[in-house]
C-alpha cells in the first residue's frame, strides 16, 4: 500500500508539487498523468527518497524518509530513457544492478529469458533501439521481482512500433498481481495501463478517476464526421438532436460533438435508427 | 504505542557489500575510461624520461645517484597527480548526476553514504594502479640503468604521491558536489589545480621577498598547501637536505627535526580525510537529483 500525504516539493521558493495526497492498494495501476511539468516525476523522484520533500510518504507501512533503503528494496523503477552506461554491455548493466540488490546470476537469466534479450546480452547499450533500452531498463526493475514498479514516462521516446511493443509488455506486466505506478502524458496509453488516473496540473492533483472517465472530466470533446448515404443527412441530423447531441450537417454527413471517451453513442443512435453509416472520420 | 515509537529513525547502516561492488564498477570504468590512461600514460612515461635523464653523469642541486632520480620524481609527481587526483574526483558525482546514472544508482537499495564510500575506494584504488605504475616504470628504468636503488625510499615516495592523490581525488569530489554540470566542476579542478601549483607557490614566494615574511610564518603557510607538504616530506626523507627548498626547509629542519616527517605526514593525511568528509557531507545533506 502506498499512501502519500500532504507532499510538497520546492525548488527554492517555487513549488513544484503542493499538497500532493493519494493512496494506491496493492496490486492497483495508477497512472500519474499531466502535461510536462506538472509535477509527476518528482512525485516519483520523492517515492525513490531521491530529491527531499515536505509531507509523508509510506511504502507498506514504511517511510520513504527515514527507511529509504528498505522502501527502494520493494521498488522497481523505470527511468524514462536508459541514456547512461552507454558503454556497458547489456549483460554488464543486469549484472551491475543484481549484485547491487544482492542478486545471483540465475535471476539475471530468468530475467534475460522473460524479456527476450538473451539475443542481447552481448551489446553495448548505446548500440541498443529505443525499444530495447526500454526493455533493458524494465528488465533491470523487474530483476527483484518488485511488488511495486515505478515507470516514468515509459513510451515518451519512443517510436509508434516501439511504443506498441512496450506498452502490450507492461500490459501484461500489469496483471502480474504488482503495483503500478505510471507517469504519463498520453491519455491513450493510460486508458490500456491503469486502474486509477491521477491528473496533475502545475503540482496540484486536479481529477481522480478511471481511465475512461478522464476525457469527460477534463471536458474534452470530439467531433465526429459521420459520412451518410444520399439522403440521409436530415433524418441523422433529427434523430441525433432528438438524442441531445450537438449537429451540424455537411454535404457528405453530419458532423456530431461527442465526448472523446464515448463516440459510439452517436454511431449506436443512427444505426437504431436505421440510417447507413459509410465511413466515420474523428475530428478533435 | 505513541507516535514518537511509531516514526522513530531505523538507522540504515552502509553495507561493506554494496560499497565493494560499487568501487569495483567505479575502478572498472575508470580503468577503462581515455582520460585514465592519459593521466596513466603520460605519468609512466614522463617518469621514464625524468628518470633516464637523471641517470649518473651530472650533479644537479647536490643530489647524486638515486636522490636525483627520486628529486626528479617529486617534481613530476607536484605537477600531474594533483590534476589526474582533482579531474578524476571532479567527474565522479556531477557526470554522473547530469546523465542520470546516479539517479538510476540510488533507485536501488543503496544509501548516498554507500554510493559516495564506493566511488572514492574505486577512484582511489584506480589512482594507486596509476601512482604504481608510474613508480614501477620509472624504478625499473633507475635499475636499468645501474643505479643502485634505495628501495625504501623510493617506495615512501610512492606512497606520499598515492597520498596527494587520495588529497586531491577529496578536493574534486568536494568540488563535483558543489557544481551542477561536469563541464563547471572540470574548470572548478582545473582552477583549484593552477592555484595549488602555480599561485600558491609563486604567491608565498613573492609575498615572502615583498614583505619579509618570518620564516617561520612562511612555513605555516606552505604547509596549508598538500602538493607543499607531499614536496616537503618526500625530500626530507631521502636526503634531509630540505635547505634546498629555501629558508623555509631550513627553518622546518631546524625547528622541528625528527618531528618534521610526522607533522607533514599528518598535514598530508588531514588534507585526505577533510575535503572528502565535506564532499560526503555535502552529497549525503546534499542536492536533489
Amino acid at each position: 500500500m502506498i499512501v502519500i500525504t500532504d507532499l510538497t516539493k520546492r525548488y527554492g521558493s517555487r513549488p513544484v508539487v503542493s499538497d500532493f495526497a493519494v493512496e494506491i492498494p496493492d496490486g492497483e495501476s495508477v497512472a500519474l498523468w499531466g502535461p510536462n511539468g506538472a509535477g509527476k516525476t518528482t512525485v516519483v523522484r520523492c517515492m525513490l527518497g531521491l530529491v527531499g520533500y515536505e509531507g509523508t510518504i509510506e511504502i507498506d507501512g514504511l517511510d520513504a524518509k527515514t527507511r529509504g533503503k528498505a522502501v527502494r528494496s520493494l521498488i522497481g523503477y523505470v527511468p524514462q530513457e536508459l541514456s547512461f552506461y552507454d558503454d556497458m554491455r547489456v549483460i554488464e548493466l543486469l549484472d551491475y544492478s543484481a549484485s547491487l540488490r544482492g542478486l545471483g546470476a540465475g535471476r539475471v537469466d530468468e530475467v534475460l529469458s522473460t524479456m527476450s534479450l538473451g539475443d542481447h546480452v552481448d551489446k553495448r547499450v548505446r548500440e541498443l533501439s529505443g525499444g530495447l533500452k526500454q526493455r533493458l531498463g524494465i528488465a533491470a526493475a523487474l530483476l527483484p521481482d518488485p511488488p511495486i514498479l515505478l515507470l516514468d514516462e515509459p513510451t515518451s521516446n519512443l517510436d509508434a512500433a516501439a511504443r506498441d511493443a512496450v506498452v502490450r509488455l507492461l500490459e501484461d506486466l500489469r496483471h502480474d498481481g504488482r503495483t503500478m505506478v505510471v507517469t504519463s502524458h498520453h491519455m491513450e496509453e493510460v486508458g490500456m495501463l491503469v486502474d486509477r488516473v491521477v491528473a496533475m496540473e502545475d503540482g496540484h492533483k486536479t481529477i481522480e478517476c478511471a481511465p475512461m472517465d478522464l476525457a469527460e472530466e477534463l471536458g474534452i470533446r470530439a467531433w465526429l464526421h459521420l459520412i451518410t448515404t444520399n439522403g440521409a443527412t436530415n433524418t441523422a441530423v433529427e434523430v441525433l438532436t432528438a438524442r441531445g447531441f450537438d449537429v451540424r450537417p455537411n454535404s457528405r454527413g453530419v458532423l456530431v460533438e461527442v465526448s472523446a471517451q464515448a463516440k459510439g453513442r452517436a454511431v449506436a443512435a443512427l444505426h437504431e435508427a436505421g440510417i447507413e453509416i459509410e465511413d466515420i472520420e474523428v475530428w478533435r | 504505542m505513541t507516535a514518537s515509537t511509531t516514526s522513530r529513525v531505523i538507522k540504515e547502516r552502509p553495507q561493506r557489500r554494496l560499497i565493494g561492488t560499487i568501487a569495483a564498477k567505479e575502478l572498472g570504468e575508470t580503468v577503462r575510461s581515455r582520460w585514465f590512461w592519459l593521466w596513466a600514460i603520460a605519468f609512466a612515461g614522463l617518469a621514464a624520461l625524468l628518470v633516464t635523464v637523471a641517470l649518473p653523469g651530472s650533479e644537479i642541486d647536490g643530489y647524486s645517484g638515486f636522490g636525483r632520480t627520486s628529486a626528479s620524481l617529486v617534481t613530476l609527481v607536484q605537477l600531474i597527480i594533483p590534476l589526474m587526483g582533482l579531474t578524476l574526483g571532479a567527474l565522479s558525482i556531477a557526470g554522473p548526476r547530469e546523465s542520470g546514472a546516479l539517479r538510476f544508482l540510488l533507485s536501488h537499495p543503496v544509501s548516498r553514504t554507500e554510493a559516495f564510500l564506493g566511488t572514492y575506494l574505486g577512484l582511489g584504488a584506480a589512482l594507486a594502479a596509476a601512482t604504481a605504475a608510474g613508480f614501477g616504470i620509472a624504478g625499473l628504468v633507475t635499475v636499468a640503468g645501474g643505479v643502485p636503488a634505495d628501495t625504501a625510499s623510493f617506495l615512501w615516495i610512492a606512497l606520499l604521491s598515492w597520498l596527494l592523490s587520495l588529497a586531491m581525488l577529496g578536493v574534486g569530489m568536494l568540488i563535483s558536489t558543489l557544481t551542477r554540470t561536469s563541464g563547471a566542476a572540470l574548470g572548478g579542478a582545473v582552477f583549484v589545480w593552477l592555484m595549488l601549483v602555480f599561485v600558491g607557490d609563486l604567491g608565498l614566494m613573492g609575498t615572502a621577498a615583498a614583505t619579509r615574511t618570518p620564516v617561520g610564518v612562511l612555513f605555516g603557510a606552505a604547509l596549508l598547501n598538500p602538493i607543499e607538504a607531499f614536496r616537503l616530506a618526500a625530500l626530507a626523507t631521502f636526503d634531509n637536505s630540505l635547505d634546498v627548498l629555501g629558508p623555509a626547509g631550513t627553518y622546518a629542519v631546524d625547528a622541528l627535526g625528527d618531528a618534521l616527517v610526522p607533522l607533514l605526514l599528518v598535514v598530508l593525511s588531514a588534507w585526505v580525510v577533510a575535503p572528502a568528509a565535506l564532499a560526503w557531507l555535502r552529497f549525503h545533506k546534499g542536492s536533489d537529483l
